[in-house]
């Protein structure tokens, strides 16, 4: 494959402290995705992938080491520009939804335009396309409700439909399902599924290697440094079992 | 972002706890309620004084006990003003068209079957008319001799008369003042109302009587002759210094003092007026005192609450970063929140401190002149104080570490 991966990251080292405290939280992180890839990142608590996903969600800075996205190298930039990136190329979809709790669920989903610097969107735009992002997830219906009125895994869908609405170039999804009841986490996976289906890339990170097996890539953390990395055979033939 | 999306967030913001965001305002609110409401009472004292003071007539001269050179209570008993005053400055000084001087009593006045309660009695001297340029419709003004001798007769407002006799002829009648009968020898022109004192409406008699009918105690009565201010008519063409100069001579010769020790104020109507308005000014200074202090307090209220604010919403704050908000926008949000909060804090403030100054004046004893100029000011430095204030919570809410302000519980 010569295609331009999507996300690279060349030798990422991120230091938390100084001196006999310091603590390397990645060491020398080498990865390539590619468009369109589903993957998982997995690894127990303190083996860097929380950091890594801050690095690739542009709220974090490496301390050393190259992060290119989309042939841009990005590792460099300062608050504003980061913010830029977070709003048009990143779509966020975290544990605990992350929604803003007084204001209804279409205001949420339309939340990120307000912030977009390039786009010259009216009010009613701003409406109509929250609402097609929430009528893609299923909630159409719920549009008026607060999120306290929602269940879980409405919730975190109103919070996919927000990470979408920018058509942004990666989904982010930080243990998409943490906070879900098995039939919820059911529901959220298949619309991940949906989105990969039609052209998204997904990163997740998860720690239950049952999502894990969602993926067609998983990546093993510890310590920092990428243990392995292997293509999910399983659901690589389920999809061409699919496409046959 | 733009302004009007800046506006709505800020004013979203607000609105999710009303409750708090109406305590934080009311700092500003009572501070720029009570500047509006104090100048405009202290405006209105200012315009009822020279009101009065340009009522009095042109041309005249006061003499007013000192106090903080020993006036009454201070020194001796020579440092009262007395009717030996009146009559010496009316004999001596030349120039001079009239002297008189005044008591004031209230008093129920009966007429036949009509009552009135809570008459004014002005007991004063056979001068009043030229001193007061109060003119005399039919009838006569009492004289000197009647002032010394205490002759019982009453010289009415035209109002107080109508009300007393309607159309008959008043002159002549006998009219109750307390328990004193009182006969009518005159009733004044109209004059109206100037600076608060309804000329129309008051019974004029003499000073005798009303020392020795209406005064409140016997103590009063001793000190009878004491007489608080005296009002000296000048002749058109005299020079007002010079008579100053004789009347400040001729009293302390008379209270046997040097005449740099002299206890009593010679002051012309302009003195007055510049005094009151000197005193005004320094009133109106101290007022912009407490107002600046109280938009202080104001606006460190609303720090602290934004503080908080910030600290309680670092999550809100967080997600908004991880959506795209630059720190210009989330400094923006609070900061517009904080003015926000502030101007609308001026403007129930400017509402209240307006409606306050109205019902003062209106059900009040108070007459107040609402000052344009202080609305706008008082607005203006609610304004400023949002600024400040807001700034630095606004500041610290930019500069939040997106990624710990998503993991604040």
């Amino acid at each position: 494959m010569s295609q331009q991966p999507l996300i690279e990251t060349l030798d990422l080292v991120k230091t938390y402290g100084k001196g006999p405290v310091q603590v390397h939280a990645l060491n020398d992180v080498s990865l390539r995705i590619q468009t369109g890839e589903f993957v998982a990142i997995m690894g127990s608590s303190g083996s860097g992938k929380s950091t890594l996903m801050n690095i690739l969600g542009c709220l974090d800075r490496p301390t050393s080491g190259r992060y290119i996205l989309a042939g841009q190298d990005v590792s460099d930039l300062d608050a504003y520009e980061r913010a830029e990136i977070r709003n048009r190329e990143i779509g966020f979809v975290f544990q605990s939804y992350n929604l803003l709790g007084r204001t209804t669920a279409l205001k949420n989903v339309a939340l990120p335009l307000i912030y977009s610097h390039n786009g010259k969107h009216a009010p009613e735009v701003r409406h109509k396309l929250a609402l097609e992002a929430l009528e893609a997830v299923g909630l159409a219906d719920r549009a008026d409700h607060l999120p306290s009125e929602l269940s879980g895994g409405q919730q975190q869908r109103v919070a996919i439909a927000r990470a979408l609405i920018n058509d942004p170039l990666i989904i982010l999804a930080d243990e998409p399902t943490g906070n879900l009841d098995t039939a919820a986490s059911l529901e959220i996976m298949s619309l991940l599924h949906d989105l990969h289906d039609r052209g998204r890339t997904i990163v997740m990170v998860t720690h239950e290697p049952d999502l894990a097996e969602h993926a067609q890539r998983v990546i093993h953390f510890r310590d920092g440094r990428v243990e392995t990395d292997k293509v999910n055979g399983e659901r690589q033939a389920a999809r061409s079992a699919g496409a046959h | 972002m733009k302004p009007l999306e800046i506006l709505s967030v800020a004013w979203e913001g607000l609105l999710t706890n009303k409750l708090r965001t109406l305590l934080t305002m009311l700092g500003v609110i009572i501070g720029v309620g009570a500047v509006i409401m104090m100048l405009a009472v202290s405006a209105g004292a200012q315009a009822i004084v020279a009101d009065q003071i340009k009522g009095l007539g042109t041309n005249l001269i006061f003499v007013t006990p000192n106090f903080t050179r020993g006036g009454p209570g201070g020194g001796g008993s020579n440092t009262f003003l007395t009717m030996d005053d009146v009559s010496a400055i009316e004999a001596q000084v030349p120039g001079v068209t009239g002297v008189s001087t005044e008591r004031d009593a209230s008093e129920t006045v009966r007429a036949g079957s009509v009552n009135l309660s809570g008459v004014s009695i002005v007991g004063t001297t056979a001068d009043y008319p030229t001193v007061r340029s109060v003119g005399i419709a039919s009838g006569r003004f009492f004289t000197a001799q009647e002032v010394t001798r205490g002759t019982k007769v009453a010289v009415l407002g035209p109002s107080l008369a109508e009300s007393l006799f309607g159309s008959s002829n008043p002159i002549g009648q006998m009219v109750l003042v307390g328990n004193a009968q009182l006969t009518v020898i005159g009733v004044t022109a109209s004059k109206g109302t100037v600076g608060n004192v309804d000329y129309d409406s008051q019974l004029y008699t003499s000073l005798t009587v009303v020392n020795q009918r209406f005064l409140p105690s016997r103590l009063s009565r001793i000190f009878g002759s004491r007489v608080s201010t005296i009002f000296i008519k000048v002749a058109d063409g005299t020079s007002m210094d010079q008579t100053i100069f004789q009347t400040q001579v001729l009293l302390a010769k008379a209270h046997n003092v040097s005449l740099t020790e002299l206890p009593f104020n010679v002051q012309t109507q302009q003195d007055v007026i510049q005094t009151q308005t000197a005193t005004t000014a320094a009133f109106r200074a101290l007022l912009a005192w407490v107002a600046a202090v109280s938009l202080l307090v104001g606006g460190i209220g609303i720090m602290n609450i934004m503080l908080v604010s910030v600290t309680e919403r670092t999550r809100e704050i967080g997600i908004r970063q991880a959506i795209g908000a630059t720190p210009t926008d989330v400094r923006l949000q609070f900061l517009t929140e904080a003015l926000l909060l502030s101007l609308v804090g001026g403007a129930l403030g400017a509402l209240g401190g307006v409606g306050g100054a109205w019902a003062l004046g209106r059900f009040g004893s108070f007459q107040t002149v609402i000052v344009p100029w202080s609305i706008l000011l008082a607005f203006v430095s609610a304004a400023a104080v949002g600024i400040v204030f807001g700034y630095f919570p606004a500041n610290s809410a930019a500069k939040l570490d997106p990624i710990q302000a998503l993991r604040y519980e």
